[in-house]
């Protein structure tokens, strides 16, 4: 369904973020994409929606090449892609109805939008996605007066309201505390298996990434090291990606956890 | 650069002995300066006069009381005209500098060429002061409130939209960024991600230069561009100081109140 070929971006100040990344995703599977800090896990998936041109290589949305597209053609296809982020990302001085609805802005026109004038199916569908992630009583409140986990619901709502196939998630539990940030990887998880939808998740929690993703990919020094299934980081690969650690407890832990779960 | 090492182990000053003389250096030649200044303004005063100006003050002073105060039903009308002249030229001005900001602005501007056009808009519209402006408008549209008004407006684009174009340029980046993700077009991003965000800044802006203006606009009369300046210049001309005094009593009160209607606006915003 996406596939990255030979995917390569250089920053003008000389950076190296990626170095032909080859990458292919099937339909509703959801990914864990570990690495160190500045491995270019946030330039990965900003590439592939262009929020950050690619240097090089190809970006394929089933079969659509989305690096060579017009700017026009690629909003349009932006709405394919829904994007979840680490600070929340919210318009803070806007109510929680009108974050949830400007997942819509690519399908409306400026003056709709300017008059806030969403068409009713679109606000049924907020409602309903509201309700599911349990908001239902904080429509009319100001982003800003949300807790964090209640933001980062508002910001799956947005990026689900797109419709979209594929989910680009960047370090959704970075801000929360531990309790919220099963929650929310939890939330995500059922709501990709409902919609069958594909997600790319950036996270720094190696637990939280063996324990809700069906596959993971290390990324270190932006080329991939490590891509196979969750029970397959040993030691020996997360030293290949972050270095030299004293890693078994990690792994224990997660072994724990995984019998609470269960 | 401060950290010494000597046989005496680890110290730390402040600054290297070079800086801290290049400091004292800068102080000295300050001062010398303000001294030599002094010397001369001090060469050029008729101190005489000095001497004789508490005498004048006061002379004044006695003159001015009590106030007129049968002459204020002659400055409701003046003063309703500052207050429009604050008020439209304020309105004025927001309409042009909220574009203008956004031309200016780094992260919003749609080509260098426009944001050099901005900040000339700007800059030309701050080096002038508005009573200059008045006394050019007044020669061209003649004198009257609409001189003054777009005097006021045009002295105002500048002020607004440096401070507008500034708060465009710090908002927080990545709200823009999860709008831009939904597949917006760029008219939605600014309409979604940057308005909300610099909404209270524009709010802000306006009602401070319009306190100011209304100060402002008190002098203008003084060139011909309406308002109680004109009055107040009259009154001085034919020495009538206890109309003077009353309108100078009538302008304290009327920034009194302007001061007071936007520090409410303002803490209603924030």
């Amino acid at each position: 369904m996406l596939r990255l070929e030979k995917l390569t971006k250089q920053y003008k100040t000389g950076d190296q973020a990626l170095i032909d990344v080859d990458l292919e995703i099937p339909k509703s599977q959801v990914i864990a994409l570990i690495g160190p800090s500045g491995a270019g896990k946030s330039t990965l998936i900003r590439c592939i929606n262009r929020l950050v041109e690619p240097t090089s290589g190809k970006v394929y949305l089933n079969d659509l090449e989305l690096t060579s597209l017009s700017s026009r053609k690629l909003r349009k296809n932006r709405r394919r892609m829904g994007m979840i982020f680490q600070e929340y990302a919210l318009v803070e001085r806007l109510t929680v109805m009108e974050n949830v609805l400007s997942g819509r802005l690519g399908y409306v026109g400026f003056w709709r939008s300017y008059f806030r004038k969403f068409p009713q199916d679109d606000i049924k569908e907020a409602y309903r996605l509201l309700d599911r992630v349990g908001l239902m009583d904080m429509v009319d409140k100001r982003a800003d007066e949300l807790s964090g986990g209640q933001r980062q619901r508002v910001g799956i709502c947005r990026a689900l309201i797109q419709n979209p196939d594929l989910l680009l998630i960047d370090e959704p539990t970075a801000s929360l505390d531990p309790k919220t940030s099963r929650q929310i990887m939890r939330l995500i998880n059922e709501l990709c298996e409902e919609r069958e939808l594909a997600a790319i998740i950036n996270i720094h929690d190696v637990q939280l990434a063996q324990m809700f993703s069906q596959r993971v990919v290390g990324l270190e020094l932006g080329s991939v090291v490590y891509d196979g299934p969750p029970d397959g980081l040993t030691p020996d690969v997360l030293t290949k990606i972050y270095g030299e650690e004293d890693w078994s407890a990690t792994i224990e832990k997660v072994e724990d956890d995984d019998e609470e779960i269960i | 650069m401060p950290k010494i090492e000597s046989e005496k182990g680890l110290s730390w000053k402040r600054r290297t002995t070079k800086k801290q003389l290049l400091i004292w250096l800068g102080w000295l030649i300050g001062v010398s300066i303000i001294v030599f200044a002094w010397q001369l303004i001090s060469e050029k005063t008729v101190w005489f006069f000095v001497q004789d100006a508490p005498r004048q003050a006061a002379d004044i002073g006695v003159r001015m009381v009590p106030p007129k105060w049968s002459y204020t039903s002659k400055l409701i009308k003046p003063v309703w005209d500052t207050i429009n002249i604050a008020t439209i030229g304020t309105m004025i001005a927001i309409i042009i500098a909220v574009p203008v900001a956004f031309l200016a602005a780094r992260n919003t501007t749609p080509h260098k060429i426009f944001r050099v056009a901005a900040l000339f808009i700007i800059v030309s519209s701050r080096s002038v002061n508005s009573l200059i402006w008045a006394l050019m408008l007044v020669f061209i549209l003649g004198p009257g409130i609409v001189a003054g008004t777009i005097a006021i407006g045009l002295r105002s684009i500048g002020f607004c939209a440096k401070l507008l174009y500034e708060a465009i340029e710090e908002i927080d980046h990545s709200q823009v960024e999860a709008v831009e993700a939904t597949g917006a077009k760029t008219s939605q991003k600014i309409l979604f991600g940057i308005i909300p965000q610099v909404l209270p800044t524009i709010a802000g802006v306006a009602v401070y230069r319009w306190d100011i203006n209304i100060r402002e606009s008190t002098i203008l009369g003084l060139v011909g561009a309406g308002g109680i300046g004109l009055q107040l210049n009259g009154s001085i001309n034919t020495l009538a100081w206890t109309q003077v005094s009353m309108i100078l009593i009538i302008i304290f009160i009327t920034v009194l109140i302007s001061e007071w209607v936007s520090a409410k606006i303002r803490y209603a915003i924030i």
